[in-house]
């Protein structure tokens, strides 16, 4: 039996597909350090083409913002309706724009 | 018997490796020491049964008697086999499956290294795409052998036992015959035993880091790669993989 | 199905933010990890996530059974990846329950004393090659019922593996259907095994979906919660309906006498499957319980070295670094 504090700590999973689009999260995996995480993940998550490059982070060293303050946080860009560019009407004869 | 008897002979031996070292990873489908592990088990035995239809594949051109990757594969007896010892022997625990595959990729990849420049394009072409998958077996299966010679007192002792035990089937990878002189004399190969040196610098330096010793021994057993005299175990294997189409002859699945 | 017979577990949380809770599943939010949760909301998603899990572990050794006995390099290497697919599903799965607050290898350990459960499909034995195509086929086709509807359960987490789990899924029960195709105009032997397995795996393949709506327990808190989308009986008959034809086109007989096209309702009749069996499954006597049982615990107990001595060589490699800083 193994010992139960020798289990392998998570990782968070993030991988850059062929676009050029930015690292996306794809998951998490067990691996027991940061190089053999790489390999996990190459081995989990890509089997099907999905990537170019991986990023992998220990799910512990993870920040993540209080559920409950999700109203102060993202509510305030909800008003900023004039961000977006569906905001402003331009008219058709204008063109592309 | 074809014409070209030795190029079939000689693609059989890279085929059969793949073939058998595929077929042996595949047994741990499901059954690995944690999920990841498993995982990748089975990708490095994708990858093999992958390189195995393209080696056979051309093997079977070569032979031109109509034979396909799959008769060759199911239908040859053991004696027909040109694998070497190393890949047919059993599994045993993940340590001495782990410490087989490192001595094998080594060695996998400095032979596909070289196949590259071929003298026969359609070597080379198999050769450029199995590099690839091989210099990452030779990654993982590295970095495992490490981490377990170097670990636990317990992961140490099962890897240096796995080690002393897979050591005499290494020799056989590296020893030149006949059929190696003609392919050499080709251009479609260089000698194997040209690949020695660069594989005990890369593997000694390996089993360092993973605080193995290197057993003194040089002795080597032979018999897998001529086809003269297999272990008892590849009969025992064959008798698996080959049992559907032995048993159905001529069906199609 | 992959997870049967979870029992949602009762809440004694304070009402309103039961209350409020629930407007938000209504309202079809999704629930993140730390946002809070009723406790019968969090210890059910953690019985059925784990069962789901090991079912998908388990799931690998019915097939691997006939990975090295695929007929051809092409047979070997489709199995081989899919029988690898489902690893990786467990894998997502356990990596969904772990958000919950337990640990892999505490999920891990409860199946392997029989804590936990998986589904009853993977007690049965696969026994010739055309099981490959009843599993892929049945079970696969079974199973998916189930989780594309997943992919809209309440929780964030569970919700996101089973869109990962869908989208690879896809080949599965294609791959399984093309071995019964190729049996099913094959020689009078290969025939013979498409209908022996048919045979065998249609009982247990429609018991996957759990009891009867009737005798089923406490569904209807998990079907409030978004994390059972449909009933039993809903899906079962839904899979009844989608098999029968695909039977019908490979020249297959579906084992059941009463089976039949009801004009009416646009649903075909068919058999209860024997129930009895079924709870026999459940409590560990269907005829290979004790064999997944045993190779999963093999695969724990002997891989524990590797485990350790991985974690270990890790520990120094940071010990060193930290020394060299």
């Amino acid at each position: 039996m193994s010992n139960p504090s020798n289990e392998w700590p998570l990782w968070e999973v993030f991988i850059r597909g062929q676009h050029g689009l930015s690292h996306r999260h794809v998951g998490s995996l067990h691996a027991p350090d940061a190089e053999m995480a790489i390999l996990n993940a190459r081995d989990v998550y890509t089997r099907r083409n999905e990537g170019v490059s991986i990023w992998v982070v220990p799910a512990a060293e993870i920040t993540a913002s209080s559920p409950s303050k999700k109203g102060p946080l993202y509510e305030p860009s909800h008003s900023k309706v004039y961000r977006h560019p569906t905001f402003f009407d331009i008219p058709d004869e204008v063109g592309a724009m | 018997m074809s014409a070209d008897a030795p190029f079939f002979e000689w693609l059989c031996r890279l085929g059969d490796n793949t073939l058998v070292l595929g077929h042996r990873v595949s047994e741990w489908c499901g059954r690995g020491p944690a999920l990841e592990e498993d995982i990748a088990l089975a990708n490095i035995s994708l990858d093999l049964i992958g390189q195995t239809q393209m080696w056979l594949t051309l093997a079977g051109e070569v032979e031109n008697a109509g034979r396909s990757a799959d008769d060759l594969a199911m239908l040859r007896d053991a004696w027909d086999f040109r694998n070497a010892l190393l890949v047919e022997q059993p599994n045993g625990d993940f340590g001495r499956t782990m410490m087989r595959q490192f001595l094998f990729d080594h060695f996998h990849l400095l032979q596909l290294q070289t196949l590259a420049d071929s003298a026969d394009q359609r070597v080379a072409d198999i050769a450029a795409k199995a590099v690839k998958e091989v210099t990452y077996h030779v990654e993982r299966s590295t970095e495992v052998v490490i981490a377990l010679g170097d670990g636990t007192e317990e992961s140490h002792s099962r890897m240096q036992a796995a080690l002393d035990w897979a050591w005499p089937y290494v020799g056989e990878l590296f020893a030149s015959d006949a059929i190696d002189v003609q392919i050499a004399e080709r251009g479609i190969a260089p000698l194997p035993d040209t690949l020695r040196v660069a594989y005990d610098q890369r593997v000694t330096s390996a089993l360092t880091k993973a605080t193995l010793t290197v057993p003194e021994g040089r002795f080597a057993h032979s018999g897998g790669k001529s086809g003269f005299r297999h272990s008892e175990h590849l009969g025992h294997m064959l008798t698996q993989m080959q049992w559907l189409q032995r048993a159905y002859p001529g069906a199609q699945w | 199905m992959y997870a049967q017979m979870i029992k949602s577990e009762s809440t004694d949380d304070d009402p309103e933010k039961l209350a409020a809770f629930q407007a938000r599943i209504d309202a079809n939010e999704k629930i993140e990890p730390k946002d809070w949760m009723p406790q019968g909301y969090r210890k059910t998603l953690i019985r059925q996530i784990g069962q789901h899990a090991h079912s998908e572990i388990v799931g690998q050794l019915p097939e691997g059974n006939w990975i090295t006995r695929a007929p051809t390099l092409e047979r070997k290497a489709i199995l081989l990846a899919k029988v690898q697919d489902e690893a990786g599903h467990g894998l997502y799965l356990y990596c969904a329950a772990e958000t919950l607050g337990v640990t892999r290898d505490e999920l891990t350990e409860m199946l392997n004393d029989g804590r936990m459960k998986y589904s009853s499909i993977f007690n049965y034995p696969t026994l010739t090659w055309a099981d490959m195509g009843a599993v892929g086929w049945l079970v696969d086709g079974a199973a998916i019922m189930n989780q594309v509807p997943l992919q809209r359960t309440s929780f964030g987490p569970y919700s996101r593996a089973m869109i990962r789990v869908c989208k690879e899924e896809s080949f599965h029960q294609r791959q399984g259907y093309d071995i019964m195709m190729r049996m099913a105009e094959g020689t009078p032997a290969q025939k013979r095994m498409a209908q022996d397995a048919l045979n065998r795996f249609w009982q247990p393949a429609l018991m996957m979906f759990g009891p009867s709506d009737k005798d089923s327990v406490h569904s209807a808190q998990s079907m409030a919660w978004k994390i059972k989308m449909n009933t039993n009986d809903e899906l079962r008959q839904k899979f009844v309906d989608q098999t029968v034809p695909q039977a019908e086109y490979l020249g297959l007989t579906v084992p059941d006498d009463n089976l039949r096209w009801n004009e009416d309702t646009g649903h075909y009749e068919f058999s209860e499957p024997d129930w009895s069996e079924f709870f026999d499954v459940i409590q560990g006597n269907g005829p290979c319980n004790t064999d997944r049982l045993e190779a999963r615990n093999a695969a724990w107990n002997d891989g524990a070295w590797v485990r350790d001595g991985m974690h270990a060589h890790a520990q120094k490699k940071q010990q060193t670094k930290v020394a060299a800083q």
